[in-house]
């Protein structure tokens, strides 16, 4: 069994449109990919068809994770074995703090069950314990410089667009995926912010030896999280792979030249 | 953790809910309505004759008023059907060592024990028809507040009791009122004397026993000028294959500058019909607020009321109703505006799944002379399934040209993004749908006590797996 994240020959439509035309990828244990390509080109289609989102209709190919196929389970089987997606858009849950958010969220990607019989037919049995829990929670919020009181609001609701993203880099955090995907994670981050929340990625990927797909326009987050390998995204497919020095390339050209190598 | 033990784990919740202990009824009336039944029930409880005239003058009423043909379905309805009055011990418990043991391990079921640590000897407990424990914090007595039950209010307090009984909620305010008033048994009644502030909350904790039981606790509640006071009142009932009915009787009276909240939730068993009167008559700057969660029974009317009679006096009504398979609520919420610059707020949010019903009616009057009041009403539904149901019925009725009134009302459903974004961490789809109606609850549940809040959250996963009785 290979020990990785691969996607193979991946075809995608959205509401009947074939959006992803034959992705073909493979991201291994402590590798960071980047994936570059212009607005609209399918690269946000691309996660939301990894993660299991039911708008999105695989047509033909496969998501294999560690050799097992991804595609007959739910969205939640995957996260639980291992795969997370640091949203670009997250969506907002009025009344769900996001302390208690992050609490059920670990307990249940880690599958946690209460031990000692005595716990056993408490109702919150399926639940880390507080203590235990809200240490972790405070490390986390340490290694990304977030502030305690941010886990008493609700979960994105309000919250600007930096701060989204750093909540979703403290999900990534607790959840401690094998493979995570980040769809645009440096938008909306200023100078600092990015520094920090790169810096956090780098530290998980480091601690976890995880695989990371980094989706983005921009090479700002590739400066602070160097990917050995870099591919180029256009009409819902790679059209290039290669190693940083692509990044350049594209910063110097624009996408524009992409084209050229289409025909 | 897998779906199995996932199961196991509900099953003993559902257990938790679901259950009956044997109690020993020291005296149980015949079946049905009459005369004799109410001339019994009286005679047990020693009641003066003035009591037994009020009880004998509603069930005149009562007989004579026709039913509801509005709201809820009530023609499962039949009053010859159910016992009127149990008593399950023969005498009232001082102390928790005088508790019966059977009764005990139902409210150790219940958890009652442990709200009775926390709150001290502050609990106020109703098991059927009449408060088997009952013991008052020393405090209280200094303060002057009294709290009790009301049979023992009667014997006590009478001069008190018979000047405010059926002031807020006439006789004749509607049929279960009516019947209410003829068969009251139990209930509590709170007096907080003038510039009191009680810290600790008031609560009774009660539910229905026996099969084909109706209960009909009568409480009142008094803050005098310048007090406050919090009283929660809570239920779980189990369940019966036989309908029972529950007609309580809430009135409350906030006097001048006072401040009271009544705070409850009810999880009756399905195969109850919940029709219960409550109305608060506040005085000038006095202000009520009805906290009313809804859970259970099968068939509910429930529109909590304040009438503002004071000047600027202030009324908030917030209410939830959870409405699974073989549930209708018609609830909602009342607010009369008598006098000058008085203002209210009435917030209802429902969730409907499966066959649920979960109806809005409420009412917004602003008599003449009742200038610069305002009122604002927001109802927000919450459908879980193509089939479930909710309708709003706001009725508003204003007599004085200087009013604000405002009312919004919104219908959703859980987005698939929400459900996508929770799962995506792990969560199952229950306990993402779980989570999301928390959430839409949270308004409500961050009004609640702690303990009830974690009650709250228990119970709507439960009724979101559809295990609650």
């Amino acid at each position: 069994m290979t020990l990785s994240l691969e996607i193979r020959d991946l075809h995608v439509n959205v509401a009947g449109k074939e959006i992803l035309k034959g992705v073909n990828l493979q991201v291994k244990p402590g590798e960071i990919h980047a994936l570059m390509g212009p607005n609209g080109s399918g690269k946000s289609t691309l996660s939301y068809a990894l993660m299991g989102h039911p708008d999105y209709e695989i047509t033909h190919g496969d998501i294999l994770l560690d050799g097992e196929s991804l595609l007959p389970l739910s969205t939640d089987e995957r996260a639980r074995r291992g795969l997370f997606l640091a949203m670009q858009y997250p969506v907002a849950v009025p009344g769900v703090t996001l302390y208690s958010f992050l609490h059920a969220a670990t307990s249940a990607a880690r599958g946690y069950e209460a031990r000692s019989p005595q716990q056993q037919g408490r109702l919150n049995a399926h639940l880390i314990p507080m203590r235990e829990f809200r240490q972790e929670v405070n490390e986390k919020l340490a290694l990304l410089e977030m502030n305690p009181t941010f886990l008493r609001r609700y979960l994105n609701d309000g919250f600007s667009g930096g701060e989204k993203k750093r909540a979703e880099i403290l999900q990534m955090a607790l959840l401690q995926p094998r493979y995570a995907v980040l769809d645009e994670t440096d938008s909306g981050l200023d100078i600092d912010a990015l520094r920090i929340v790169s810096g956090g990625v780098n530290t998980l990927h480091r601690e976890l030896s995880m695989g990371l797909l980094i989706i983005t326009h921009y090479r700002r987050i590739l400066d602070y999280i160097q990917p050995q390998v870099v591919h180029v995204f256009y009409e819902g497919r790679i059209v290039r792979s290669g190693d940083a020095s692509l990044v350049d390339m594209l910063e110097e050209q624009g996408y524009a030249w992409v084209k050229d190598w289409e025909s | 953790m897998t779906d199995e033990h996932r199961d196991l784990r509900d099953l003993k919740w559902q257990d938790q809910y679901n259950f009956t202990t044997e109690v020993a009824y020291a005296h149980r009336s015949r079946r049905g309505i009459g005369e004799d039944v109410v001339r019994e029930l009286s005679a047990i409880k020693g009641e003066p004759a003035w009591m037994l005239e009020f009880r004998l003058k509603a069930l005149r009423i009562f007989n004579r008023m026709p039913m509801p043909t509005w709201g809820v379905d009530l023609s499962g309805v039949n009053f010859d059907a159910f016992y009127y009055y149990m008593r399950p011990t023969q005498k009232k418990a001082r102390s928790w060592d005088d508790v019966p043991e059977a009764i005990k391990e139902t409210f150790d079921k219940l958890g009652v024990p442990e709200a009775e640590r926390k709150f001290l000897a502050g609990v106020e407990s109703q098991l059927d028809s009449e408060s088997v424990y009952s013991s008052l914090k020393h405090q209280w007595e200094e303060q002057g507040i009294i709290f009790v039950d009301m049979d023992t209010a009667v014997q006590q307090y009478p001069e008190i009791v018979r000047e405010y009984i059926s002031t807020a909620i006439p006789i004749s305010d509607n049929k279960f009122a009516a019947l209410n008033s003829a068969f009251w048994s139990g209930g509590s009644f709170v007096y907080v004397p003038p510039n009191v502030k009680v810290e600790i909350p008031l609560q009774a904790y009660f539910r229905i026993n026996a099969q084909s039981f109706g209960q009909f606790e009568r409480t009142i509640i008094i803050a005098d000028e310048g007090s406050s006071v919090h009283y929660i009142e809570g239920c779980t009932a189990p369940q019966y294959s036989e309908a029972s009915l529950h007609t309580g009787g809430i009135e409350i009276f906030v006097k001048r500058g006072a401040h009271v909240r009544y705070s409850t939730i009810q999880n009756w068993s399905k195969n109850i019909y919940n029709l219960v009167t409550q109305r608060a008559i506040v005085e000038e700057e006095g202000a009520m607020e009805w906290v009313d969660g809804n859970l259970g029974s099968g068939f509910t009317m429930k529109y909590p009321a304040v009438v503002l009679k004071g000047p600027r006096a202030r009324g908030e009504i917030l209410s939830i109703a959870f409405a699974g398979d073989g549930q209708h609520y018609d609830a909602g919420g009342k607010a009369i505006h008598l006098a000058p610059h008085t203002s209210s707020i009435i917030t209802s949010k429902s969730i409907s799944k499966g066959l649920g019903r979960a109806d809005y009616r409420g009412l917004v009057k602003v008599a003449r002379g009742a200038v610069g009041s305002r009122s604002k009403v927001v109802c927000d539904a919450l459908l879980l399934d193509p089939e479930s149901r909710t309708s709003t019925y706001p009725y508003i009725d204003v007599h004085e040209d200087e009013a604000w009134i405002e009312h919004e009302a919104t219908v959703s459903k859980i987005s698939t993004d929400q459900l996508f974004y929770l799962m995506s961490r792990g969560m199952s789809e229950k306990q993402a749908s779980a989570m999301i109606v928390n959430g839409f609850l949270e308004p409500f549940a961050k009004e609640l006590p702690m303990e009830y809040a974690v009650e709250l959250n228990r119970l709507i996963a439960l009724q979101m797996e559809g295990s609650v009785g």
